[in-house]
């Protein structure tokens, strides 16, 4: 049990936490505040997986612009998220069911599966390689343009869709 | 490396099932969002885990950019859903799903 | 163009009104010119042929010393079970004899019918062209008949004709009568049908029986020695042997056919129909198919020495000549003494065979049916001229109807001497044709009947003083030699009768006052006929006959002695006496001082026994009573039996079980089941649609719930299959 051992459960828990809180709290904004808390773990992940750039993505993207997106239309549709009352629809039993099950299910497999597993170091420039591969006819340039064109199309839908006729 | 890479995978799959049943049982369509938001993210998790432990030896990476679109596409996801949540609660005045049950003969 | 040319084209004869009669039906029914034509032109073929085949057969028999052409040509077998039946046509003197006789006096009534039918004026009778097509076809059965080789091509012609004579007789079945005592045509067909039938069904015993017995029908094989051997000597029952049984029965279709006693009583009222018809059927052909019958079986009857069938023939002949001639005298009806008379000569003929006297009898026929069809032809002119008178008379018009008396002329009976009278004046074309018939009928010197008759006569004198071959005993004939003289006696007086009644004195109606002349096509036949009358005789007189020497190497060909019937002086001045007593008694009482009024001067005196031949010593009363009633009312009886104690209580029982059944099944299967099946598919539907419905709320995340459900369960599978 070393170092990394112990902070990773710290940080899967607090991953693990965040979740919980946003999928059984009653409120609506306590659970958008648990997401940003359960973001910040999977971005500790990151930087025990030696992938910082990722980490700090996610931090500004996922926490930076997600959460608060989702914040704002929480506030935005205020009305009748007081009136809350009921949080959950009439099959969370089934879905509560499923969801154990397959988590069962996959936690099984996973342990048993000898993973081809190699010890290897992460390049020192890897975020060069990554800017590098992004762009590169050969890599992932197309993915990254087709992402930035998603991106467009998403900006202009979303402002179509919410504009006040 | 000394966390096994099932602990990672692990992880991942409890975080994907938690947010998949907030998809299944909330009412709330933000709610679900959040639980989508949470399955994206036990996704990613599971990529760059898989990269570190496996695919690095090769240099690529692959499992990097894979995470970045993911994330690029659950952030434009997310916008859009947002609007759509926004538009209909304009409309109905309600963000309750179980009442947006038009989808069927 | 060899004789056998001909003789092979034999079987065409009766084919060719045959044709006729099938054109007619088919195609030319509605034109009536060419409905004449069509079935004078198949008479008349047939009529061509027949005269060749007939010149050939006697030329032949007289030449040929070796075989006279008993010529059976097979034309097809029918096989039947154990045997075939042999069809096919055969000529020999005999059958040259009758198409002598048979197509051409078929083709005078057919000419004469045109007029008779009124074609051209205004009441021509609206069945014409059916009534050529049915004497048409039964031109075809009687010529089929005289060339069959075998009795059962023979026995479907008969058949043909008999039906021929139902539709014929009954031509104008419409007809009704305001006397209730009077018979329709309807019934009158009806009745000549059924009695003839009951003839019919003794000659089907007779071939059956020869059949069962001989194995064969056809004519030649019937004849051979051999088996007219084996029927003489094997007996059916007791000491009689088959050849007599089957003799007699087959005499008896000739019976019926021939309208003898007990079998005549449809004759007379056969008068019913058109007059063309009385002259075709019941004085040439059909009757004298019964005669021809008797003549062409003839081996059959003479097979047994000593057999009584010939005595059968002979008696009921001679009963029948004398018993008709009875009854003509107190006919008033024109053609009902015509009837009678035919049937009283058709004795003769009979009476004759079964005497032994085989050529006298065919010579016989064959100047019968001349001098017959020349009295009921000139008959049916002056009816027809009768009535064309009463209809001047009456509405002082052309109101012409069909010629026999009826409804609509308001009872005035146009067949009625009573109503004629000095009609020889009126019509003399018809009168003196009429007057050479009536002398032929009579046998005076030297008119065909004389010849004839006499020929009769003195085979009969001769049978009784020299005995006869066949072993009857030897005073048969006397008997029979009595009866016919004294028939022959009846015969000249009713005759005279007739003619005086007829056409001597004044005209006792209006109608007889102004009766026309017949047309042409009418009055030309007539004529035509009475020239036969008076010359065919002479191929018949004794000492040199040619018919003897046409049938009689016939007969020695049959291996049978046919009696050469020698003039005897005394037997012809009997029958010249006999004769000319009748006339003398006709002219006393109705040609020297012609009746004035309609009253016969023989009622008085005949008293009761007048009533009795008048009313045919009522044996068609005792027949209908015997035998006719009680059968209608068994008929009846049953009918009503059956339809109410049988067949309601079973159609009732049938429809009320159905019912029951029904509503049986209706309970047990139809709601429970049937209903409850379909009530039942109904209701799973909607539970199942109900249940199916719930998947569709609508929600998302049921949807995805289900989704996702769905590959936890896959994945579950793949794990435990691993």
């Amino acid at each position: 049990m070393s170092m990394q051992h112990v902070v990773f459960i710290i940080l899967s828990a607090i991953a693990l936490i965040g979740a919980l809180g946003v999928v059984l709290n009653r409120r609506l904004f306590r659970s958008a505040l648990f997401l940003v808390l359960s973001f910040v773990g999977v971005a500790g992940f990151y930087i025990l997986l030696e992938v910082e750039l990722l980490a700090m993505i996610q931090l500004l993207v996922y926490v930076g612009a997600i959460a608060i997106l989702i914040i704002f239309a929480i506030m935005l549709s205020r009305q009748a998220m007081v009136a809350d009352d009921k949080v959950l629809n009439e099959q969370w039993i089934l879905g509560g069911l499923a969801a154990v099950v397959l988590c069962a299910t996959l936690v099984y497999v996973l342990v048993q599966v000898n993973w081809p597993v190699v010890e290897v170091t992460v390049p020192a420039n890897s975020i060069q390689r990554l800017g590098e591969s992004l762009v590169d006819p050969n890599g992932f340039v197309l993915p990254f343009e087709v992402a930035s064109v998603l991106l467009l199309v998403a900006l202009v839908g979303a402002v179509i869709i919410a504009r006040e006729k | 490396m000394q966390v096994p890479l099932s602990w990672y995978l692990v992880v991942a799959a409890a975080l994907f099932c938690i947010g998949l049943y907030g998809v299944l049982s909330r009412r709330n369509a933000i709610g679900i969002l959040m639980g989508v938001e949470l399955m994206l993210n036990a996704v990613n998790v599971n990529l760059i885990a898989f990269w570190r432990y496996v695919e690095a030896v090769r240099a690529t990476m692959a499992g990097q950019v894979f995470a970045i679109i993911v994330i690029t596409v659950a952030a434009a996801e997310a916008a859009v859903g947002l609007a759509l949540i926004i538009a209909i609660y304009r409309n109905r005045h309600t963000v309750d799903v179980t009442e947006a049950d038009q989808l069927k003969l | 163009m060899t004789a056998n040319f001909f003789f092979n084209l034999t079987w065409l004869i009766p084919l060719f009104p045959l044709a006729a009669f099938a054109i007619i039906v088919l195609w030319t029914n509605r034109n009536r010119l060419l409905s004449t034509w069509v079935a004078w032109i198949g008479i008349g073929l047939a009529w061509i042929l027949s005269w060749i085949i007939f010149w050939l057969a006697g030329y032949h028999a007289k030449y040929l010393t070796a075989s006279v052409e008993n010529y059976p040509v097979p034309l097809f077998s029918t096989p039947t079970g154990s045997t075939e039946l042999q069809v096919g046509f055969q000529v020999d003197t005999l059958t040259g004899l009758m198409l002598f006789m048979v197509p051409f006096v078929c083709l005078m009534i057919f000419i004469y019918s045109k007029g008779y039918m009124n074609y051209g004026t205004q009441a021509v009778d609206s069945r014409y062209s059916r009534f050529f097509a049915y004497i048409s076809l039964f031109a075809c059965g009687m010529l089929g008949l005289v060339v069959s080789d075998n009795l059962l091509t023979l026995f479907i012609f008969w058949e043909v004709m008999g039906l021929c004579s139902y539709l014929l007789i009954g031509f104008w079945f419409e007809k009704k009568y305001t006397d209730p005592n009077r018979i329709t045509p309807k019934q009158a067909s009806l009745k000549a049908f059924l009695t003839t039938r009951v003839g019919d069904i003794l000659m089907l015993a007779g071939m059956l029986l020869l059949y069962i017995q001989t194995g064969t029908l056809t004519f030649k094989e019937i004849f051979s020695t051999e088996v007219l051997e084996q029927l003489a000597t094997t007996y059916a029952f007791g000491q009689v042997p088959w050849a007599t049984v089957i003799a007699i029965l087959i005499f008896g279709g000739a019976v019926g056919k021939s309208a003898q006693f007990p079998l005549h009583v449809w004759l007379p009222d056969a008068m019913e129909g058109p007059t063309p018809v009385s002259a075709l059927i019941h004085a040439a052909t059909m009757v004298s198919a019964g005669v021809y019958l008797v003549a062409r079986t003839f081996p059959l009857f003479v097979a047994v020495e000593g057999g009584t069938q010939l005595a059968v023939v002979a008696f009921i002949g001679a009963f029948t000549a004398l018993f008709a001639g009875t009854m003509a005298i107190a006919q008033n009806d024109i053609k009902r003494v015509l009837a009678y008379s035919t049937i009283s000569q058709l004795g003769f003929m009979f009476a004759a065979l079964g005497i032994g006297a085989y050529v006298a009898a065919v010579f016989h026929l064959i100047t019968h049916a001349f001098f017959k069809a020349l009295l009921f032809l000139g008959s049916g002119s002056v009816i027809h001229g009768v009535e064309h008178g009463h209809h001047h008379s009456e509405h002082g018009g052309h109101g012409h109807e069909s010629p026999e008396g009826d409804l609509r002329s308001g009872g005035f009976d146009a067949n009625d001497m009573m109503n004629m009278g000095g009609l020889l004046r009126r019509m003399p074309a018809t009168g003196w044709a009429f007057i050479v018939g009536a002398l032929a009928l009579t046998g005076i010197f030297p008119w065909a009947g004389f010849w004839s008759k006499d020929e009769i006569l003195a085979d009969a004198w001769n049978a009784f003083v020299h005995g006869t071959e066949y072993g009857v005993a030897k005073f048969w004939p006397i008997f029979v030699f009595a009866m016919l003289a004294l028939a022959a006696l009846l015969t000249a007086f009713y005759t005279a009768r007739l003619v005086f009644l007829t056409f001597a004195g004044r005209p006792r109606t209006e109608a007889a006052h102004h009766a026309p002349e017949s047309v042409p096509s009418m009055t030309w036949p007539l004529i035509i006929l009475a020239v036969f009358s008076t010359f065919l005789g002479l191929f018949g007189m004794p000492w040199a006959s040619r018919v003897y020497s046409l049938l009689g190497e016939y007969g020695t060909i049959m291996g049978e002695h046919i009696p050469h019937g020698e003039f005897n002086a005394l037997v012809a001045g009997i029958s010249l006496f006999v004769a000319g007593l009748g006339w003398l008694f006709g002219w006393l009482l109705y040609g020297r001082k012609p009746l004035v009024e309609a009253v016969d001067p023989i009622e008085k005196p005949l008293g009761p026994v007048y009533t009795l031949l008048k009313n045919r010593y009522y044996i068609d009363q005792l027949y209908h009573k015997v035998l006719v009633r009680p059968v209608i009312n068994l008929a009846s009886a049953a009918y009503a039996f059956d339809d109410r104690v049988v067949i309601d209580p079973i159609v009732d029982g049938v429809g009320r079980f159905g019912r029951w059944l029904s509503e049986w099944l209706k309970k047990a299967v139809d709601n429970p089941i049937i209903d409850g099946a379909v009530n039942g598919v109904g209701r799973v539907t909607t539970w199942f649609g109900e249940f199916m419905r719930a998947t569709q709320t609508g929600q998302i995340q049921n949807y995805l719930l289900v989704a996702v459900v769905t590959i936890l369960f896959l994945l579950i599978l793949f794990l435990v299959r691993t």
